[in-house]
């Protein structure tokens, strides 16, 4: 039957790899991978080679000895008789704490920034325009050595904290800002359902998860609603009750209670510690790569065109619900893959930790754990497939967000 | 910019114009800038009036009705619609926006959204009508302009002279009084236009008040009831098609009928 509408079958000829569009890029894509695979052959076997003629050997065992040094600011607990994995694993979640805290205070910078940029009045927009001249124009290493530099040189020491005639105070009793960081009071509960206080706030955040869901049942049935009535019933106050009654119960019979930071001796004792370092490398890395962020915010914006705008403002739609449901969704697709990018890059330049002395990955393992070992390959290779395990999750994680708003047609 | 042959008959039963006043600018003015684009415009349009807009490009004929619906902003002069004058105020500006409906050159539909989902928008979120009920309003207008068939297709995949009638459907959905088009078929091939024209004319025929601006002048002469012709932001002549084409009073008329024309 299909002997009929079958073209032509034309015999296989060699030339045909290089001039049949149906072949070519099969071929190109064969000699590349080809031409890869030697190469990294190549220099795998370089590398061995060269390796053992200096007599060296490739060998994570160190890993295990002690540490031996000191780290002040910690997620987890550690002293200086743990091992170098130990210091390493609090040099690691260090490095994804002010890599969190950045690209959140970094994107909620940008998107002000960007957005206020297109305001009509002049004196904002011009006041944007200047904050990312300004941040994207210098170099981040030096935004984070000012900073840390105007902290340590501007803010009180903790002894000006002490005596009659004390020259700095406490905020409300309850915060301290020191040359040396900022001390916030620690929540802690004290008829803790569970015996440690780690699986309390475990709980906490179940209650969250919880709330969390029923927040979203309570959108879906909103949006129901509308699309029997017409009308969206107001829910704000039903939202505010799922996420404040069940966690205020929580918190009243779980006790919780402030541990304030008190000046005891040189330094303040108890409470959170916000470290100086830490302040200043995330406070540079959010302003500078905000200053980004905000360029693309402005673009994303920018690209949809004025027809839309005017489009939905024909058919009777307020700004507020012209930018929701006309602009954004058009303008996410633009802005999202360059986000990307500056998530990455804050990701990357957290690295630059070391010269205000945060202990992120780089520092400890890459730092001091190094010169102390003398193990250069190993803890560079390690370096390596951490941050290039943490950047392609961020990818990941991105990507599949992006594919879920972008548009379908076009 | 031929004379585009309508071939079918028109319906004139409905296309009876009231006495009752739609649209009234009384010593309009506007300026962009220092540039004084239009310049003391008075016109009454009365309730089922189609009203043809022509003239040189960048006379102001856009930006005229733009104005009705507060796309642009006057500086100048009175502008009352539906009983309702146009001020800075917000409220009326939703409420003519309500009752006005406007068809753009270049359709502007929301790519991100269906063409049903780009009929039922404004209906859901400014009128407040239920989800179905909107959608069954959509799908009345998308058969009028007859493509119910693409209502689930995104605007990408249709042809521009589709794109323009959904864009026509769009603002139906919102039961408009008064209909603004600002060439709607210029962007558009010979065939399409037949077809956009086509949805005009059975608008026409069911009593719309409509301003347009288009170079169609067979749209023109088969369905409006006035021609207004408008050179350097001020209206220069304004007649019945039969007259307006026939006899036209002042030279800047003239000429810019023999280009159009062709003749
Ligand atoms: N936003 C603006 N700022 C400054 N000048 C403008 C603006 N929009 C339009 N103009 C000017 O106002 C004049 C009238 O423009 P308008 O778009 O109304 O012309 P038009 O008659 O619709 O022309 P066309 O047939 O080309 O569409 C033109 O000279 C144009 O350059
Ligand atoms: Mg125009």
């Amino acid at each position: 039957m299909s002997t009929l509408t079958d073209p032509p079958k034309d015999s296989f000829r060699l030339s045909m790899l290089i001039n049949d569009t149906r072949y070519r890029s099969l071929t190109f894509q064969a000699l590349a991978f080809l031409a890869m695979a030697l190469s990294f052959w190549y220099l795998g076997n370089n590398l061995v080679a060269n390796l053992r003629a200096a007599g060296l050997n490739i060998n994570f065992g160190f890993l295990g000895d002690t540490a031996g040094y000191d780290i002040s600011q910690k997620l987890v607990e550690y002293s200086n008789q743990d091992s170098h994995s130990s210091a390493a694993f609090v040099g690691l979640l260090n490095t994804l704490l002010v890599a969190f805290l950045a690209c959140i205070t970094a994107t909620v910078f940008g998107v002000v920034a960007g957005v206020l940029r297109l305001s009509k009045n002049w004196l904002v927009s011009k006041l944007m325009a200047f904050y990312v001249e300004i941040f994207r124009n210098i170099p981040v290493l030096i935004w984070i050595i000012i900073i840390f530099t105007i902290m340590t040189a501007f803010m009180p020491a903790p002894r000006a904290f002490r005596g009659d005639n004390a020259t700095a105070t406490m905020v409300f009793d309850a915060f301290a800002f020191t040359n040396r960081g900022i001390y916030t009071p620690l929540p802690w509960f004290s008829r803790g359902i569970f015996e440690s206080q780690t699986l309390n706030w475990v709980l906490v955040l179940l209650v969250a998860c919880g709330s969390w869901f029923a927040a979203r049942r309570v959108n879906v049935w909103a949006t129901a609603k509308q699309e029997e009535t017409g009308e969206r019933p107001n829910t704000l106050s039903m939202l505010l009750g799922i996420w404040l009654v069940p966690f205020v119960i929580l918190m009243l019979i779980m006790g919780l209670s402030w541990e304030y930071p008190a000046l005891k001796g040189f330094n303040f004792q108890g409470g959170i510690k916000v470290g100086g370092p830490l302040i200043a490398l995330w406070f540079a890395l959010s302003i500078y790569t905000g200053a980004f962020i905000a360029e693309n915010v402005r673009a994303g914006i920018q690209a949809v065109s004025k027809g839309q705008t005017e489009a939905a403002a024909a058919l009777g739609l307020r700004p507020s619900k012209v930018m929701n449901l006309v602009v954004l969704p058009q303008a996410l697709r633009i802005i999202i893959p360059p986000l990307i990018s500056q998530y990455l890059n804050i990701t990357k330049n957290s690295s630059l930790a070391i010269v205000v002395g945060y202990a992120d990955i780089t520092a400890t393992l890459g730092g001091i754990t190094l010169n102390q070992t003398g193990r250069a390959i190993e803890c560079v290779l390690l370096l390596m497939a951490f941050y290039l395990t943490a950047s392609l999750l961020i990818s990941l994680v991105m990507n599949v967000y992006n594919a879920s708003v972008k548009l379908k047609e076009r | 910019m031929s004379e585009l042959a309508i071939e079918r008959e028109i319906d004139r039963t409905k296309m009876s114009v009231s006495d009752e006043v739609a649209i009234q600018i009384t010593g309009m003015n506007k300026w962009y800038g220092q540039f004084h684009v239009l310049r003391d415009i008075n016109l009454t349009v009365n309730r089922g009036e189609r009203i043809v807009i022509a003239g040189p490009s960048g006379s102001g004929k856009s930006t005229m009705i733009r104005c009705l619906n507060a796309l642009e902003e006057h500086q100048e002069g009175q502008i009352i619609v539906d009983g309702t004058e146009l001020t800075s105020d917000l409220k009326n500006i939703d409420k003519i926006r309500s009752e006005v409906g406007m068809c753009f050159q270049h359709f502007n539909l929301f790519p991100h959204l269906t063409i049903l989902e780009n009929c039922t928008l404004a209906p859901i979120w400014v009128r407040k009508t239920a989800k179905k009920e909107a959608e069954e309003l959509a799908m009345h207008f998308l058969e009028k302009v007859k493509i119910p068939e693409q209502a689930h297709k995104y605007p990408g995949m249709l042809s521009g002279g589709q794109q323009q009638r959904v864009a026509i459907a769009r603002s139906l959905c919102m039961k408009p009084r008064i209909m603004l088009f600002d060439e709607p078929t210029s962007a558009l091939d010979p065939e399409m236009i037949k077809e956009v024209l086509d949805t005009m004319i059975e608008l026409a025929e069911e009593g719309m008040t409509m301003l347009c601006v288009t170079h169609e002048m067979g749209f023109a002469r088969q369905v409006a009831n006035r021609v207004i012709f408008m050179a350097d932001g001020q209206i220069v002549e304004q007649n019945e098609p039969e007259e307006f084409f026939n006899n036209p009073q002042s030279e800047r008329t003239q000429q810019f009928l023999s280009q159009i024309l062709g003749h």
